[in-house]
């Protein structure tokens, strides 16, 4: 997938698995995916499919035990990773890999100030005098659109909205310019009104800084809206990736086609919601054999559930495990 | 705030009347002559009689009660039966005792159960960590009189490195025994607690937002675990301080230390109802105020309840 | 004992079960057939119970000590009062495993005769606190209001007061004796009790089918008897279960302090208040009663600990 040296970071294979008392659970089973330098790149899936645990990976924030990275590599500017050791992957976590995370009620530390927890992260790479630091900071906050910043800086998490709470993780995360932003779900705790505002933040800050942007979502909306290429995951597995827009008007995987809904609807325009699909996702724990789709697939055929279906690249830059992604790309199966 | 501890305050006195009430009745109930502990054998009825309307023992309990109440208001705790002293000057005598015990007991569960507790939560299912858990279990069931001894045998009679009992010269070495005694239970908490506090503190998204900035191991640890931890924690110490004081009965006993826990507990064998009274509502008094402190500092260590008005609103 | 409070294992996995965790409570509340999923919660709290290595071992120990106080006298190879004129303040050996005292008495047999009292005061004195503190409890919490106020008052000066200095001014005024231990431990214990019941009843009272019961026409006695005691259960067996070790512990102070059980009934204070003049020439004397207050006591509390993760599987390590 690294074929140019455009690519920032690529992923091969990454599996993450927890040994729990109830039994292993690969939270990311075989996720590989690339990122190209100044690009959005989209993942999504329901709760429990690994987003989230494929960004923490990246940045080595499993907690090993229970978890482990059984396989795979992460390289990022021709350096992998998952070989670096904590000491050496900490230069990179805050300072070129960066990360905002889903609740920002939760992810800040309640005792601190604002003003210390953001200075903390730009004193933690820069080697700067704490005035220095101070007036960094304020910068930071006016860039995110915070106002009053000086009062702002004494203040204590539990006296900002989430809102403004959220514009604060996203200073304290843009704070040493990073290649990478990753956003968790940076919206779903937010009010609907304050949502657009964050995203459109995100998104002028990477224009400006010309970082790339990973952006976790389960909402489709967001990313018709913001991201070029489109992973789909299901269950801790990779089940299609491409361009957004393929993935909208082109789905090869029945998963991909079930969270849309239908292609004609995009087409008038309509704003697009998960839809459910019929029965539940499968315990990480305990997965089908074959397929992992195959239960709730109404495209699932008898050797679907034999095997699990091999990452092929069914068009120029469009991955997809479906066995039958090849009679949906000849039109011999219709995708209604 | 000013309010909430005026609200506390007043809340306190209903307990401390209550409190006399009881230990009144309790003392009345006892069949022993007050004028006879004092006057000894041999005495005169005559004196008898005259002693005990100059000490108004021969009113009604509600008489004598009122008596008791009004005195107490101006700060007067009576006359001991036994050693016709002031109640407030024997207890002024062996309280400091008490206190400093109580503070050396504080030192050590404080620095050697957070300690633990923390080694145990940053390690978990390390040996070290199995170590602090199966040593603080046992801590809470070990008989507080009986690790006294086992200390009083094993570093005083055969070692010979410190002393066995008494308070000596009042130099530091009578304090280490004692004071590892009455620290026990209390420091396996600690370590519990922090242990526990710790982990839940670990597991919160905050954590993960710091190791995200890229920040080392030891700092998230000490810097933005180990404040939220110890909040809790401290509570547990600051309580801790209020019982200590008067729940050193046990120790204060094996130890021949002679601070106000002893003092009661002799003067209880010896019905001596001025001083049982009076001791009992200044540990009373102590524990209610040490907690009321606790409360407040717990307000000023944690900003989310600074203007809650005292009650916690997460 | 102080609760303790468990870290909550976050598994940022486990998304799917919890889903499932979720829908199992809900169908468990709204189930027609309440005995059902009763049963099955506590069939669930066992079988987690028995995986528990430490509180089997909680478990073994409660159950030995029982037998043991039940079967003393014909275990014990003396009688605890038999006084062997030769054999004075021997160390251990064959004939006399935890040794003799001053008076030619055989430890172990007095070790083992005061299993008995500990674990009669420890079970009768929770007992009683359980008793008085269930009737206030129910009381405070069901009519709220001015009992409530005063039920709890009087709560409140109980903590206030230091326990074993309440315990022995209970015994100071009652006299030495069994029964009285059992009244000032018992007296002592029922403040907790009454708290824990009384807030577990103002939380299911909100519930809904506490007001079906009500709209029903059921009566306050019976809605306690039928729909609170059931469900409050779980945390008043851990409280009790701790609180037998509790109540064993200060059953020994006030006995070691000379204001509990009285000569020559054995107890494991006692011993070890007899033994205090010969620490230096015999310190097997205070050794095994001390063990086996310790063990008793690290029974119970393994036992509490087991029941308490076991009944509240939310706080399982």
């Amino acid at each position: 997938m690294a074929d140019n040296n455009n690519t920032l970071l690529d992923i091969k294979d990454l599996r993450t698995y927890f040994y729990t008392d109830a039994g292993v659970v690969k939270a990311v089973d075989g996720v590989s995916f690339d990122l190209k330098k100044g690009e959005t790149l989209g993942i999504v899936g329901e709760t429990g499919s690994g987003k989230s645990i494929t960004a923490l990976t990246i940045l080595g924030l499993i907690a090993i035990p229970p978890g482990k990275i059984v396989s795979g590599y992460i390289d990022f500017d021709g350096q992998d990773l998952l070989k670096l050791k904590q000491k050496q992957l900490q230069k990179y976590r805050g300072n070129r890999i960066s990360m905002i995370f889903q609740d920002p009620m939760t992810s800040l530390n309640p005792v601190f100030t604002i003003g210390n927890q953001l200075m903390e992260a730009i004193l933690a790479h820069q080697k700067i005098t704490k005035k220095q630091a101070y007036d960094k900071a304020l910068e930071l906050l006016d860039m995110v659109g915070m106002p009053d910043i000086r009062k702002r800086m004494k203040s204590y998490p539990h006296e900002f909205s989430g809102g403004m709470r959220q514009r604060a993780m996203i200073a304290m995360a843009i704070a040493n310019s990073p290649s990478i932003l990753i956003a968790d779900e940076p919206t779903t705790a937010l009010d609907v009104t304050i949502q657009a505002q964050i995203l459109e933040l995100v998104e002028e800050l990477k224009n400006k800084t010309d970082s790339s942007v990973i952006l976790i979502t389960h909402d489709l909306g967001v990313i018709a809206k913001y991201a070029e290429r489109v992973l789909v995951m299901y269950a801790g597995k990779p089940v299609e990736f491409a361009n957004v827009n393929d993935i909208f008007y082109k789905p090869y995987h029945p998963y991909t086609m079930g969270l849309i809904g239908s292609v004609s609807k995009l087409n008038e325009e309509k704003k697009e919601r998960l839809k459910p699909i019929k029965g539940t996702p499968p315990s990480l724990i305990d997965l089908p054999e074959g397929c992992t789709f195959a239960p709730r697939c109404r495209f699932a055929l008898d050797s679907c559930r034999l095997s699990y279906p091999p990452n092929i690249e069914i068009e120029h830059g469009h991955f997809v495990s479906c066995f039958r992604s090849k009679e949906f790309y000849s039109g011999s199966l219709s995708r209604l | 705030m000013l309010y909430y501890i005026i609200k506390r305050i007043l809340q306190i006195i209903p307990v401390i009347i209550g409190i006399t009430l009881i230990l009144f009745i309790l003392m009345y109930v006892i069949p022993e002559d007050p004028a006879r502990l004092i006057l000894q054998k041999g005495a005169t009825p005559q004196a008898l009689a005259n002693l005990r309307e100059k000490m108004g023992i021969d009113k009604p309990i509600y008489v004598q009660y009122w008596r008791y109440v009004t005195s107490l208001a101006k700060g007067d705790l009576g006359i001991s039966y036994r050693y016709r002293r002031s109640v407030n000057e024997i207890l002024a005598e062996h309280y400091p005792n008490s206190i400093k015990l109580a503070f050396a007991a504080i030192i050590i569960e404080t620095i050697i159960g957070i300690i633990a507790g923390i080694i145990s939560a940053v390690k978990k299912y390390s040996f070290l960590d199995i170590l602090v858990t199966i040593s603080t279990t046992i801590l809470v069931c070990i008989p507080v009189y009986w690790l006294g001894m086992l200390l009083q045998i094993g570093l005083g009679l055969k070692l010979g490195w410190l002393p066995m009992s008494g308070m000596g010269d009042g130099s530091i070495k009578y304090y280490i025994l004692p004071a590892i005694t009455l620290a026990s239970v209390s420091t396996a908490f600690v370590a519990r607690m922090t242990r526990s506090s710790m982990l839940d503190v670990l597991s919160n998204d905050y954590i993960r937002t710091a190791y995200a900035k890229g920040l080392s191991n030891n700092r998230v640890i000490f810097k933005h675990s180990l404040k939220n931890a110890l909040i809790p924690v401290i509570t547990y110490i600051g309580i801790d301080l209020g019982t200590l004081m008067g729940g050193a009965i046990l120790t204060e006993t094996i130890f021949a230390w002679p601070g106000v826990g002893r003092t009661i507990y002799l003067a209880i064998l010896q019905r001596d109802a001025p001083v049982v009274i009076g001791g009992t509502i200044i540990l009373v008094l102590i524990f209610v105020v040490i907690n009321l402190i606790v409360d407040i500092l717990y307000a000023t260590l944690d900003p989310r309840i600074r203007f809650g008005g005292g009650e916690a609103n997460y | 004992m102080f609760p303790i409070k468990e870290e909550k294992n976050k598994q940022p996995i486990d998304d799917s079960d919890l889903g499932n965790i979720i829908e199992e409570s809900i169908t468990e509340e709204n189930k027609f057939d309440k005995k059902y999923s009763k049963s099955s919660l506590y069939k669930d709290a066992w079988r987690r119970l028995v995986r528990n290595k430490l509180a089997m071992i909680g478990l073994a120990i409660v159950i030995i000590m029982a037998l043991i106080a039940l079967l003393a006298p014909y275990i014990a190879p003396y009688d605890p009062t038999y006084r062997e004129k030769t054999a004075s303040q021997q160390g251990p050996s064959a004939s006399h495993w935890f040794g003799t005292d001053i008076l030619g008495r055989d430890i172990f047999s007095r070790v083992l005769y005061g299993t008995q009292i500990s674990m009669l005061v420890g079970v009768i004195a929770v007992a009683i606190s359980l008793a008085i503190g269930l009737f206030l409890g129910a009381i405070s919490g069901f009519f709220s209001g001015i009992p409530d106020a005063i039920i709890m008052r009087i709560a409140d000066i109980f903590f206030a007061f230091p326990y074993i200095l309440g315990a022995i001014a209970i015994m100071t005024i009652l006299g030495p004796g069994v029964l009285n231990i059992f009244i000032a431990i018992g007296l002592l214990g029922w403040a907790s009790v009454a708290r824990l019941f009384r807030s577990s009843i103002l939380s299911i009272k909100e519930k809904e089918y506490i007001e079906a019961a009500r709209a029903l026409g059921a009566s306050n006695s019976r809605i306690i008897m039928k729909h609170i005691l059931p469900n409050s259960f779980a945390p008043l067996i851990v409280y009790s279960t701790m609180n037998v070790g509790t109540a064993i512990i200060v059953e020994a102070a006030l006995s070691f302090l000379g204001l509990g059980v009285q000569p020559p009934t054995p107890s494991w204070g006692k011993m070890l208040s007899e033994s205090l003049n010969y620490i230096n020439s015999a310190p097997w004397l205070m050794f095994f009663p001390g063990l086996a207050i310790l063990i008793t006591v690290l029974g119970f509390v393994l036992l509490g600990d087991g029941l308490r993760d076991a009944l509240d599987p939310k706080l399982k390590r």
